[in-house]
């Protein structure tokens, strides 16, 4: 059955790729760009040399954090739209700890520092749950709400409290942080490029989060007030809680995430250091069919798609908003896939097709068994 | 300056505010009645700012310039209606899941605006766009005039939508047959009104109302396209619809408060008053999460199956 599941989810996936790359051909076509040689830039571009490899995988680092708390908050039934806000206070919680703290050693300093992150953001995904649990508030809306005012306080803490002295100074004015501590600096994997051990750390919290949902009591109960509100709570599981919590974790992989670019790749709060990837990391999420194990894979196939993106900018003057239209096309295919996923009817015919198709996928077994 | 006049400049200055989310708001009206709650309903307002604008800029040299405005608007209805049934065949007839396939479309019709701009036109360009029309006699009452009276003929419209929506709801039998498959729709379906094509229809005329909304921001208020020229109105709109209670005129008045809300800050800056510029740009989307957590008894009011896909097949 396990087996049959994993074909059919990707046989879907497959097919939901297929569309969403068509329907994007369309868009190609209109604004006078090659489809293939678009997506041949796109896909293939990124990879052309080690530096190229490490860029997408200093994008995946965030993408992956980030999907695996979005991946947390639906399976418990919350949606969580606002990773972007979320990271963003991830990046004022770590860039304040690390400038407050200078004279900390390494050891003390970097772990610190990420914890504050993880802590910004889930204050702020737990603020969402909080209204969702207790007022009812449509979590959709808040979160929504909540990002752009997340990004108002961000651009007014930038150019007000936290501005860069130095930037008085110049009078160039960008609005921008203080450096910050060497310290606080996660390492570099590959010297002379910008890889860093963050990219450790997010396989290890993938790790993490497949234990959390698959493995404790805890994820259990949060993966069944998200299958079914109303029979979890016949159970005895308290659901309201259960959101609550996986708005924390949601938001606190999301404001990892952000300590991550802070210590890791820009190594002082900047503006626009979000770039979208609190919204990349629901379609990464979704990609990944919500498990650990796919959204690992996902979140390097938008960081190739992320800077392919911008390689097509500059190449082929195809503007770069065409990732959030991809993004966009991807959600709605995915979604729409996913009634597929669900219909057993739908199952059942295709897996006979399949098995029509290629017997030896189901030799262990004795014909098809929906 | 004697409080009046500063009554007078904040209520002048609302009316132009509340002309998009009050648009956009009474659409998603119709489709949450009709039981689907679209999120998209922001990337609809962006296709629509789009369109509206870009009709007009492309038409300027040809025959059909006198008419490029009108044809804006058209072109951004027909473009909002075209992804409402986008958006129906998603949650309607695919019944995926509406909040995540909501953003799907919103960052479609954003990303997709934007990437249009950027390939036709480049670089920020204004239109001439629609211009005030003060209403002949009435605009020169005293005080009411200017407040109701001296405004884009798209405001007129927004508040004419009002009652319109209003009768198309509770005074038609279409409205009717919305309304039935928004609360009860086993129940419609069993007395021959067809669900999905009800639904289609809703989503359609949303979407088309989304559209206009975003016309409305391009053409009429900034005369311009950008990619944050709609700034998440979309989404606010959708919250005003919770607000409002699902009545036309809850949502009227959650429009104007929310107007009144934002005119008063800006004319706060005019006044001199020192407040950090970025709490101020804040203080809608703070009203909007109060707003939402005190509306929650609301709920029993609202159409009972909202957000949920209809299965004909499906038992229990």
């Amino acid at each position: 059955m396990n087996k049959q599941k994993v074909i059919f989810g990707g046989t879907v996936i497959i097919a939901v790729s297929l569309v969403a790359a068509l329907l994007v051909a369309l868009v190609l076509l209109a604004i006078g760009a090659s489809p293939l040689a678009t997506y041949k830039t796109i896909l293939t571009g990124p990879l052309s040399d080690l530096f190229g490899v490490t860029e997408v995988l200093v994008r995946s680092v965030p993408l992956l954090l980030v999907g695996l708390g979005i991946a947390i908050s639906f399976r418990s039934g919350i949606l969580n739209i606002g990773a972007e806000g979320q990271i963003q206070m991830g990046v004022l919680a770590a860039t304040a700890t690390a400038l407050a703290l200078p004279h900390l050693s390494k050891g003390f300093l970097l772990p610190l520092v990420l914890l504050a992150g993880a802590l910004g953001g889930a204050i702020w995904g737990g603020i969402a749950g909080w209204l969702r649990a207790r007022l009812q508030v449509n979590e959709i809306l808040s979160t929504v709400m909540l990002n752009y005012i997340a990004a108002q306080i961000h651009t007014f803490l930038l150019r007000g409290p936290m501005l860069d002295p130095n930037e008085l100074e110049t009078g160039s004015g960008t609005p921008q942080s203080m450096r910050l501590p060497d310290a606080s600096f996660l390492d570099q994997i590959v010297p002379g490029t910008r890889l860093h051990t963050g990219l450790i750390l997010a396989l290890v919290a993938a790790l993490l989060v497949w234990v959390l949902l698959w493995k404790t009591t805890l994820g259990y109960r949060m993966r069944a007030a998200g299958a079914g509100a109303k029979a979890a709570r016949y159970a005895g599981i308290p659901v309201e809680r259960y959101l609550i919590i996986a708005m924390l974790l949601a938001g606190g992989f999301a404001g990892l995430a952000g300590a991550v670019e802070v210590t890791g790749v820009h190594h002082r709060a900047i503006e626009g250091i979000s770039s979208g990837y609190g919204f990349a990391g629901i379609v990464v999420a979704l990609f990944g069919m919500l498990h650990p194990g796919g959204i690992i894979p996902s979140s390097v196939f938008f960081g190739i798609l992320l800077i392919g993106a911008d390689m097509t900018q500059r190449s082929a003057r195809v503007p770069a908003n065409m990732v959030l239209v991809l993004q966009g096309v991807i959600i709605l295919a995915i979604v729409s896939g996913q009634s597929f996923l669900r219909n057993p009817y739908a199952q059942e015919r295709l897996m006979r097709w399949l098995a029509g198709l290629a017997p030896w996928l189901f030799k262990s077994k004795k014909g098809v068994q929906p | 300056m004697s409080p009046d006049v500063m009554i007078y400049n904040v209520l002048c200055l609302a009316v132009p505010f509340s002309v998009a989310i009050l648009i956009a708001a009474l659409g998603e009206n119709f489709n949450q009645r009709a039981g689907v709650f679209n999120l998209g309903c922001d990337g609809i307002m962006c296709m629509g700012a789009y369109v509206g604008f870009m009709l007009p800029y492309a038409l300027k040299s040809a025959a059909l310039a006198p008419y490029g405005n009108v044809l804006g608007l058209v072109g951004a209805m027909a473009v909002g209606a075209a992804f409402g049934l986008l958006f129906a065949l998603v949650t309607v007839t695919f019944r995926a899941s509406q909040g995540i396939a909501g953003i799907g479309l919103q960052m479609l019709g954003w990303g997709l605006s934007g990437t249009l701009f950027r390939h036709f036109v480049g670089g920020v360009t204004g239109v001439e766009g629609i211009q005030v029309w003060p209403i002949p006699y009435l605009s020169k009452i005293p005080f009411l005039g200017g407040v109701l009276f001296n405004h884009n003929p798209l405001a007129y419209v927004a508040f004419l939508l009002v009652p319109a929506s209003w009768f198309l709801l509770y005074k038609t039998p279409w409205g009717l047959k919305v309304r039935a498959v928004g609360t009860h729709p086993r129940a419609a379906d069993t007395m021959g009104i067809h669900v999905d094509r009800t639904r289609y229809q809703a989503l359609a005329l949303g979407g088309a109302m989304a559209g206009l909304a975003g016309a409305y921001l391009s053409l009429c208020q900034a005369k311009m396209f950008s990619d944050d020229l709609v700034a998440g109105r979309g989404f606010i709109a959708v919250a005003l619809v919770y607000f409002g209670r699902w009545s036309p005129l809850g949502i009227l008045g959650g429009a104007m408060l929310f107007s009144i809300a934002q005119s008063f800050q800006l004319s706060m800056q005019v006044w001199g008053i020192k407040f950090p510029y970025e709490f101020a740009v804040m203080l809608p989307y703070v009203l909007v999460i109060i707003v939402l957590a005190l509306a929650r008894k609301a709920r029993q009011l609202g159409p009972t199956d909202l957000g949920k896909p209809y299965n004909r097949e499906m038992r229990f």
